[in-house]
């Protein structure tokens, strides 16, 4: 439970820091773009608008900068993240909503799929020392890890999309699609899913596996492995109980770790298929400079990374006894 | 009930194959005590591998057989050997931290076995496990505890406990005793021999410490460099041990009773097996060395009831001929 | 040196170096294999492969494969130069939380820590958005700054299985400072782990700086990679057709990728000899081969 506790806090800790960098960020970059910002739409807003705008960017000179902070912090936590200046007059958290649920249906899956699947390879590959899976996957996987995310993107658009023309390639569904639960509608977000889905997993794949493969090769050679084999287990059981259970523990903690480059290659995959989620959006915010929808899309990225690592961690507490005692 | 004939493991290295075990044959009786000693790195832990079909690569068995109730263990397949483990043999290793899984529970552990060779009741299951438990002193409710939530000296009574789950024919133990303090040694010692006389099985007991093994075990083999070096009676041997290792290896203990004797090492390491030698293997260190040691190396002759391997008395055997060559 | 031994043998590490050998060739003497300027407009548009434009030419009139071999300096210069000093930061802070230990040992690690799980890439983002047209410099700063998280750690806790270790002792004793005692007596032992760290880094750094440009969030007009793939999508050369602009960059940044995740592997295989491919050899051939013996 103090465990539990500890990492809570850790993640308040992180989110506070993601907060800090959002306030400070803008004002220490050359140009001082918030300045800039707030001077741009100071005769077409509303006084109570341009009132949040400035708080967001701290321009209100007639504050000073520890309480310009206070006041943003207290924004953030009430869940006032301003005004989309592109989606004017949108409140920022409406624009964001409907990314989300896009980059959670595709990007969630594909992660746990590709952590699953991963980790599974690397299992029968260190279980089969030697064998087929073994020498072909740790080379080929070392090499699809290092190609960049958009790539493998844009080369599925090429061969899948162009070329053979199976499925398409941009948008989140059909346009002319309409939206709700009707299995046309359904039907064409699933066939939009699959190559960016594709794109995510395989790209994602390589490092799962590869962690995984080598912590099973170092817990194989462990004498309690050796002591079930003495005792006459099944090779299955073995391989799962003593040596996977064993093995995946650290790994959970760098699926953590990794999130954070999974993210990023989300974001690119999003970018090159025209995916409406959260990371084509903060592109987009970015090419607009919608200064406030940006920062809101960077914490809620963070938050969802932060998220996934408190449950990697509660994962870990639950399947290592040892971290149960501990400290 | 076992036999062990000529029994070589090779470890693979890429350049010259290692010999860890060269040609190593000895039998154990039922209810027998057999004591093997050695030097770190003499090959005796590999050799107690090699007998369980334990051995991963790039270790391997290369020649020799070991027979066990009547078949050859080596070259049988996991299906095939589980029928036999740990209802009739079952292993002791010498970290008990090491060698039950972390994240499993005592229970578990015991149950997973149970469970492989055929028990399905959820009230056996239970019933054993609190059975032996209770058979090396360690109370049943720990049952449920893990691994690193027990004191060191219960762990090794736990894993011995678990060893005992079928009251097999053999247990064989890797130094069972050596991450223990000494006074928790001997009383772990003392539980091992316990069992052994209420259960009736036998042991091969693995160890480096010559003096804690001397009060328990019948028969003694002495390894080195992978090799028996001598190999009779206990009492036998410390009373009158006939090979330069051997009685080096007990003048280096010290005697409770008796005079103050300087202690005396035995000087130089180990050979590097490596590299093949022609040749006795302990030549370097010993200090009743033969011209002949240096180019033949001895084979093992039965003397005064034992076996011993050097030429020291190779020539008091009746019909044995001086071995030519380098050894094989 | 039987670390270098081990290290020509095997083939993963032979690979890898022989690639971004080839790469630092390329970036060294761009002009003894690309004829042409790399930025010239010069040419006839949206060429395909030819004698004279062995991947055709851009959008804009330019050659392909100018532009790949002059933009290897770039990505070259920012993999090194960001690939070294976020090992350095990461070797400073790792190391010295693991010898100091306690207090300065938390607070280091914590931060890290934050560092580390702040989503690296959205970041980038953020700080490039703000700065608008990140040139080279820039994109090293960047990148060294929020790029150390990661090898820092595990250099940390490498640097705390050695903090232990006699020859450690020895040094305290002698009276040594701390100071000394990491540079001179920890960083030596860590070598091998510190070159993997920075493969690391610049393996990231140069799909992170790709990327980043990538999204136009470099500066369009350089020579790079990323540029090339920017400018590939902003001309919709793959829906035209024009599949080499976007094939070249790409395959570029795989190799080069490729080439610090080959030395990388091969590092850790050295390193601990269990990784190393196992031949799988019968034991019954075996047995029959050496049955003669008993």
């Amino acid at each position: 439970m103090r465990f539990v506790l500890r990492r809570a806090g850790f993640f308040l800790l992180t989110l506070w820091a993601a907060v800090t960098l959002n306030f400070f960020l803008p004002r220490m970059m050359p140009g001082n773009p918030a300045v800039a910002m707030v001077a741009k739409f100071r005769g077409r807003v509303t006084g109570q608008e341009l009132a949040s705008l400035e708080t967001l960017f701290g321009v209100n000179s007639g504050q000073s900068l520890p309480v310009q902070y206070v006041h943003y912090i207290g924004d953030i936590a009430t869940g006032n993240f301003g005004t989309s200046l592109f989606y004017f007059p949108s409140p920022v958290i409406d624009v964001v909503r409907g990314a989300v649920f896009w980059t959670l249906g595709l990007f969630g899956v594909a992660t746990i799929l590709a952590f699953i699947l991963g980790t599974g390879v690397g299992i029968v590959a260190a279980w089969r020392r030697g064998g087929l899976v073994d020498s072909i996957a740790p080379p080929v996987l070392v090499i699809t890890s290092a190609i960049p995310y958009f790539w493998v993107g844009m080369m599925f658009i090429l061969i899948f999309g162009l070329k053979l023309q199976w499925l398409p390639w941009s948008g989140g569904a059909d346009l002319t699609a309409t939206p709700g639960w009707n299995p046309a509608y359904v039907g064409s977000v699933l066939e939009h899913a699959v190559l960016p889905g594709l794109a995510l997993l395989i790209t994602a794949i390589g490092t799962w596996t590869l962690t995984m493969r080598n912590n099973m090769v170092t817990t194989l050679a462990e004498d309690y492995v050796r002591m079930a084999r003495a005792k006459g287990l099944k090779s299955t059981r073995i391989m799962l109980d003593y040596a996977a259970r064993n093995a995946i523990l650290p790994n959970l903690t760098g699926f953590a770790m990794s999130l954070g480059f999974v993210v990023g290659g989300a974001i690119l995959i999003e970018y090159v298929f025209n995916y409406p989620g959260v990371g084509y959006m903060l592109l987009q915010a970015v090419e607009n400079e919608d200064y406030p929808l940006m920062q809101a899309l960077f914490l809620l990225i963070t938050v969802a990374v932060l998220v996934a690592i408190l449950l990697a961690d509660i994962a870990t507490a639950i399947f290592d006894p040892r971290t149960r005692s501990s400290e | 009930m076992l036999e062990v004939s000529g029994l070589t493991v090779e470890y693979a290295t890429g350049k010259a194959p290692v010999l860890a075990v060269d040609d190593v044959s000895f039998s154990v009786e039922d209810g027998e005590f057999l004591g093997i000693v050695g030097e770190s790195g003499c090959g005796k832990s590999t050799l107690l591998f090699a007998m369980a079909q334990l051995l991963s690569p790039p270790a391997q068995i290369t020649a020799g057989s070991v027979t066990f109730s009547g078949k050859n263990l080596v070259g049988m397949t996991d299906k095939q050997l589980s029928a036999l483990r740990w209802q009739k043999l079952s292993v002791v290793m010498q970290s008990a931290m090491n060698a039950l899984n972390p994240v499993k529970s005592v229970a578990a552990q015991f149950a997973d076995a149970l469970r492989a060779h055929g028990m399905t009741s959820r009230k056996a299951i239970a019933g054993r496990s609190a059975e032996v438990l209770r058979l090396v002193g360690v109370d049943p409710v720990h049952l449920k505890s893990f691994p690193h939530q027990l004191s060191g000296g219960m762990r090794q009574r736990a894993m011995i406990a678990m060893a005992l789950l079928f009251t097999p024919e053999l247990v064989i133990m890797d130094e069972p005793t050596s991450a223990l303090d000494v006074v928790a040694q001997r009383s772990l010692m003392v539980q091992i021999k316990e069992l052994q006389r209420e259960l009736g099985f036998a042991i091969v007991f693995v160890t480096h410490d010559m003096s804690l093994v001397s009060h328990f075990s019948d028969r003694l083999m002495v390894m080195y460099a992978g090799q028996v070096a001598e190999l009779g009676g206990t009492r036998q041997i410390f009373d009158n041990p006939l090979h330069p290792y051997s009685k080096g290896l007990l003048e280096a203990f010290p005697g409770i009773r008796g005079p103050k004797v300087p202690l005396k090492g035995i000087p130089g390491a180990p050979p590097d097996l490596s590299i093949v030698q022609n040749g006795c293997r302990f030549l370097p260190r010993c200090p009743q060395r033969l011209d002949e040691c240096a180019t033949t190396a001895p084979e093992l002759v039965p003397r005064d009831g034992s076996t011993v391997r050097c030429l020291l008395y190779a020539g008091a055997c009746t019909n044995a001929q001086p071995s030519t060559g380098a050894k094989k | 040196m039987r670390f270098l031994r081990a290290f020509t043998r095997n083939p993963k590490a032979a690979t890898g170096a022989v690639l971004l050998a080839a790469f630092v060739v390329l970036a060294l003497f761009p002009g003894l294999f690309a004829h042409d300027s790399p930025t010239a407009e010069l040419y006839q548009r949206n060429l395909g492969p030819s004698a004279q434009h062995l991947f055709g030419t851009t959008g804009l009139g330019q050659d392909i494969f100018a532009q790949a071999v002059y933009g290897t300096q770039q990505v070259l210069i920012i993999a090194f130069g960001a690939g070294l000093a976020s090992t350095v930061i990461a070797a400073a802070i790792g190391v010295a939380a693991a010898y100091l230990g306690g207090f300065w040992d938390a607070i280091l690690s914590l931060f890290t820590d934050v560092v580390l799980v702040i989503p690296l890439f959205p970041l980038l983002i953020v700080i490039a958005a703000y700065v608008h047209n990140s040139g080279t410099t820039v994109m090293i700063a960047v990148l060294t700054f929020t790029g150390w998280s990661y090898t820092a750690r595990q250099l940390r806790s490498q640097a705390l299985s050695l903090r232990n270790r006699d020859f450690l002792a020895a040094a305290k004793v002698r009276g040594e400072r701390a100071r000394y005692v990491i540079v001179v007596e920890i960083l030596p032992t860590m070598i091998s782990l510190l070159v993997a760290a920075f493969l690391t880094n610049a393996l990231y750094d140069v799909l992170f700086a790709s990327s980043l440009q990538f999204i136009g969030l470099g500066d369009p007009n350089s020579t790079s990679w990323g540029t090339m793939l920017y400018w590939a999508q902003n001309n919709e050369a793959l829906q035209a057709g024009y599949y080499l602009q976007a094939i070249v960059p790409g395959a570029c940044i795989a190799l080069l990728g490729a080439s610090f995740a080959l030395l990388n592997y091969a590092f850790d295989e050295i390193g601990n000899p269990a990784l190393r491919p196992v031949r799988r050899r019968r034991q019954r051939a075996l047995l029959v081969r050496r049955l003669s013996r008993a």
